[in-house]
């Protein structure tokens, strides 16, 4: 790696910035991190790698301060250092980004930004600073536009732009792309090499292989609480990686044909919606039909009707009786719980809060939606039944966690994944609808869930996925759709179209007969 | 520079500690009230606490005070879990008790085993009718009911005012605003001689174990509360925010309603313009010292019972003006929300230099 001019008082050259080693941290149930030895050099740009649970997120809130390790040692530019709290780590240069932001939605950018410094400041010339900094590394910002109008992308540019101005040498990002479309996470990656260009060494976990063969100088491999190698993501494939990571090669789905009948089991015609929320997108005339046995993909950018179209499919918002029918029965007036009873199932893209409550047991979670399980009789709870509902979950779906009564926020995003889509599939619906169903989920959990649905949809059950990934949907769909700009493009059997003509759809190219230009991309 | 942050998970241990550290420092910065108001602060509280309990009379009229308060309390908590805030439970308990003592004046001279049956169940249905009202502006054109409630409040008082100045002013009463006196059959009897506990404190009892097996075991508790904790996890798991609504209101409002039956046949025994000392508004803090739990509130009720005669005798024995009642309930709330704020975040340490 080329070695450009650090601005700021680095360390002798050939002192890595950061040295882990023999770091350990035991929980109860768990050992998260068992001797873990790590070094990041100034300018490096370092992956950590490894399934959910492997400890990734343990070790990045050590270096951060945020838990403290039970034994081993952490060298800060040559000197042995003791980071016994968040501000600590940021008075030494240490930055995070957290996957989950804790911004105020009533308080501009530069109020949030403001509420998290440690020194005393002057809002105007804060304002200045925020500007300056969020246009030198290409991060736009507005400091007075107010939180709650921000989209998700934009809210992490505000916590990475908290981070810049304090000038970090290590920038720690934990998952930082799960929840970003793919334009935001290319915009990200230009101001990270930059970052690293001018010296500041990264700390970088993600789950997607390639963004980390594009991004990455090196990585160091995490299972079970170990360190299982190191590599240099340039000169692997993700095959490769993931075989690293999961210690076995990675599954290939397979995808039998479907042998019963396949009459329609999930109809939607003319489904039209005006938004509430004044920066929603307005479905106009959305048709489609999925059949028992088969999965059906919905491509597309988030922001382009893709949660209008799911809150209308789940219930969350309801329309005209006809608009959406459940085997040939008009659903489209009831809400989620009704559905639910007719067999339909659904998994939302926000786990914690909407598809699980956090502060909840994973065993009360459970009722959540299995209350026709046995789960509630007479209106009464039954604590054993949905405690024992949770643990069959637990155990078919291979859900790591501290069983039926751990809280469904410790669970990390992959396992509460699991969790869900578990309780989902127990309820034996017609049909499903599951959105993003991988999203932070590790390589080897992704592919078990991908199997899970395809195997799910053999059985005779109706599967409608949305996803932003075009690899996971030509992976397990058979017939694929685009919705762009709240307007849904023809189901296309999956033989017959490819990433090129989804990408054309995408940018709200459809039918021929559709005489609208093409929208540049604002 | 901030001095909190976030916890990571809120702290249980903090929950059940707020309540004491409330009550702590509402002592504490009582005995510097006492001192500046020339009063040895042992003494008074001796006069606020002990003394109201040293007599069987004193543990009667902590019942008699502790019954509406906690009945009140058990039926906002079930709002409060799902975020739906009724503060207007006087209100309700007005309407109640104008329901109940209705039906007591409609009914003077029947003697009759049903008479105070059927008062309860007016004054029941009164207070969850005025309950209703707010959950249908809710519902309907998604008005606040933190002010509809209160705002209905007022009503309630103006119409106890016309009603007993007009309609059903006393004609022996010397024009007072005050209602003809109940007749026995329309009033709980008293269950010793010269004290005032009555059979209505049952009702507290029942309830709280009626509300305690709600709250922890019913599929529909279990739904308010989810709505509460979090609102998108409910609309997606299909529960209605609508029922939401309208169970915490009219249910808050029917308990309120019999605790005012409770008061017009009870203690009161007519209907004038002082049925309740503000029983609405003091079970909301009852509500949240016990921790919106039904066994918290118990204690919590009688607690701010102790408070309510600890305030009369204050007033007899030290010449402190009414209000004094007022100023504790109000400190006790003041601290419990501070201290609650300690349940979500913690002090943020102070950064100190990472090398020396
Ligand atoms: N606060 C905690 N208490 C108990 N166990 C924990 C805690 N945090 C993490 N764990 C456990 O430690 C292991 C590693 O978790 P984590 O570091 O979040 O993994 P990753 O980020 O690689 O997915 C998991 O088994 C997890 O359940
Ligand atoms: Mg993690």
């Amino acid at each position: 790696m080329s070695t450009p001019p650090p601005p700021f008082s680095g360390p002798p050259a050939g002192t890595p910035r950061l040295e882990l080693s023999g770091i350990t941290k035991r929980y109860p149930s768990v050992v998260a991190n068992d001797g873990i030895n790590l070094k990041v050099g100034p300018g490096e740009i370092h992956a950590v790698l490894g399934e959910n649970g492997a400890g990734k997120s343990t070790l990045m809130k050590i270096i951060y301060g945020a838990v403290q390790a039970d034994a081993g040692q952490i060298q800060w530019n040559g000197r042995e250092v003791v980071v016994a709290n968040p501000a600590e780590a940021r008075r030494l240069g240490i930055g995070m980004v957290f996957q989950h932001f804790s911004l105020f939605e009533t308080l501009s950018v530069v109020e949030n930004i403001a509420l998290a410094l440690d020194e005393p400041f002057d809002l105007k010339a804060l304002a200045i600073r925020v500007k300056e900094v969020s246009t030198r590394y290409g991060l736009p910002l507005d400091p007075d536009r107010l939180v709650h109008s921000l989209s998700v992308g934009e809210r992490q540019r505000v916590e990475i732009v908290r981070c810049l101005l304090q000038q970090p040498q290590l920038l720690i990002l934990d998952e930082p792309t799960s929840v970003l479309t793919p334009q935001a996470v290319q915009k990200l990656f230009e101001t990270l090499r930059r970052l690293a260009a001018e010296g500041v060494s990264i700390l970088y976990i993600s789950h997607k292989l390639h963004e980390i063969q594009s991004l990455c100088h090196s990585a160091t491999v995490m299972r079970g609480g170990k360190v299982t190698g190191t590599a240099t993501p340039s000169r692997e494939t993700p095959a490769s990686l993931a075989r690293m990571m999961i210690g076995r090669e990675l599954p290939v789905c397979e995808v039998p044909a479907y042998t019963g009948i396949a009459t329609p089991a999930l109809t939607v015609s003319k489904l039209s919606l005006v938004p509430d929320d004044p920066f929603g997108t307005r479905l106009q005339d959305i048709e489609l039909e999925v059949h028992r046995g088969e999965i059906l993909g919905i491509a597309g950018i988030s922001g382009n009707g893709q949660a209008e179209l799911l809150a209308a499919l789940s219930g969350e918002t309801t329309s005209t009786p006809d608009s959406v029918k459940l085997v040939g029965l008009p659903v489209g007036h009831l809400d989620a719980g009704r559905r639910r009873k007719h067999g339909l199932a659904f998994v939302p893209e926000e786990r914690l809060g909407r598809g699980a409550v956090p502060s909840m047991s994973l065993a009360d979670n459970a009722t959540l939606t299995a209350q026709r399980q046995g789960l509630v009789k007479k209106g009464f709870l039954r604590p054993k039944a949905a405690w024992d509902f949770a643990k069959r979950c637990i155990e078919r779906f291979d859900v790591r966690c501290g069983g039926p009564g751990a809280a469904a926020r410790s669970l990390s995003g992959g396992n509460l994944q699991k969790f869900i889509v578990g309780r989902e599939i127990m309820q034996q619906p017609i049909a499903m609808v599951v959105a993003q169903p991988t999203w932070g989920v590790d390589v080897g959990a992704a592919a078990f869930l991908r199997q899970t649905l395809i195997d799910l949809s053999r059985q005779g059950v109706a599967i409608l996925v949305i996803s932003e990934e075009l690899e996971e949907l030509f992976e397990i769909c058979d017939r694929i759709a685009v919705l762009a700009e709240g307007r849904l493009g023809p189901a296309v059997p999956k033989a017959e179209t490819n990433a090129e003509k989804i990408g054309m759809q995408m940018s709200g190219l459809f039918a021929p007969a559709d005489k609208e230009p093409a929208h540049a991309a604002a | 520079m901030p001095l909190l942050e976030p916890r990571p998970t809120p702290s249980a241990r903090m929950r059940l500690l707020s309540p004491l550290i409330a009550i702590t420092l509402t002592l504490a910065v009582g005995s510097l009230l006492f001192l500046a108001l020339g009063k040895n602060p042992v003494e008074a509280f001796t006069v606020f606490f002990v003394q109201p309990l040293s007599s069987g009379n004193g543990w009667s009229e902590l019942m008699v005070k502790a019954g509406p308060l906690i009945l009140i309390a058990q039926g906002l908590a079930i709002g409060f879990r799902a975020r739906i805030y009724n503060i207007g439970a006087e209100g309700q308990l007005i309407v109640g008790a104008l329901a109940g003592g209705g039906v007591a004046i409609a009914l003077d001279g029947v003697d009759a085993w049903w008479v105070l049956p059927l008062m309860v169940v007016a004054g029941a249905i009164g207070g969850a009718l005025w309950g209703a009202v707010p959950a249908l502006l809710k519902t309907r054109f998604n008005a606040e009911e933190t002010l509809t409630t209160l705002m209905l409040t007022y009503i309630a008082s103006f119409t106890l005012s016309y009603m007993v100045n007009g309609p059903w002013r006393d004609p022996e009463g010397m024009n007072f605003p005050q209602s003809i006196m109940f007749g026995d059959p329309a009033l709980f009897s008293p269950w010793f001689e010269g004290m005032r506990v009555n059979a209505a404190i049952l009702i507290a009892a029942v309830a709280s174990v009626a509300f305690w097996i709600f709250t922890s075991r019913s599929f529909l508790a279990y739904q308010l509360t989810v709505g509460g904790l979090a609102p998108a996890a409910a609309r997606y798991a299909g529960f209605s925010a609508q029922r939401t609504v309208w169970v915490s209101l009219v249910l808050s409002g029917l308990t309120a309603g019999i605790a005012g039956v409770g008061e017009v046949a009870g203690p009161v025994g007519q209907l004038n313009l002082n049925i309740s000392p503000g029983y609405g508004f003091a079970a909301i803090i009852v509500a949240y010292l016990g921790r919106l739990n039904a066994v918290g509130i118990v204690l919590a009720g009688l607690l701010m019972a102790l408070l309510y005669l600890g305030g009369e005798a204050a007033q007899v024995a030290l010449q402190l003006p009414a209000a004094i009642t007022g100023l504790f309930q109000g400190m006790l709330l003041f601290f419990l929300l501070g201290a609650d704020v300690f349940v979500d975040y913690r002090l943020k340490p102070r950064p100190k230099p990472a090398y020396a």
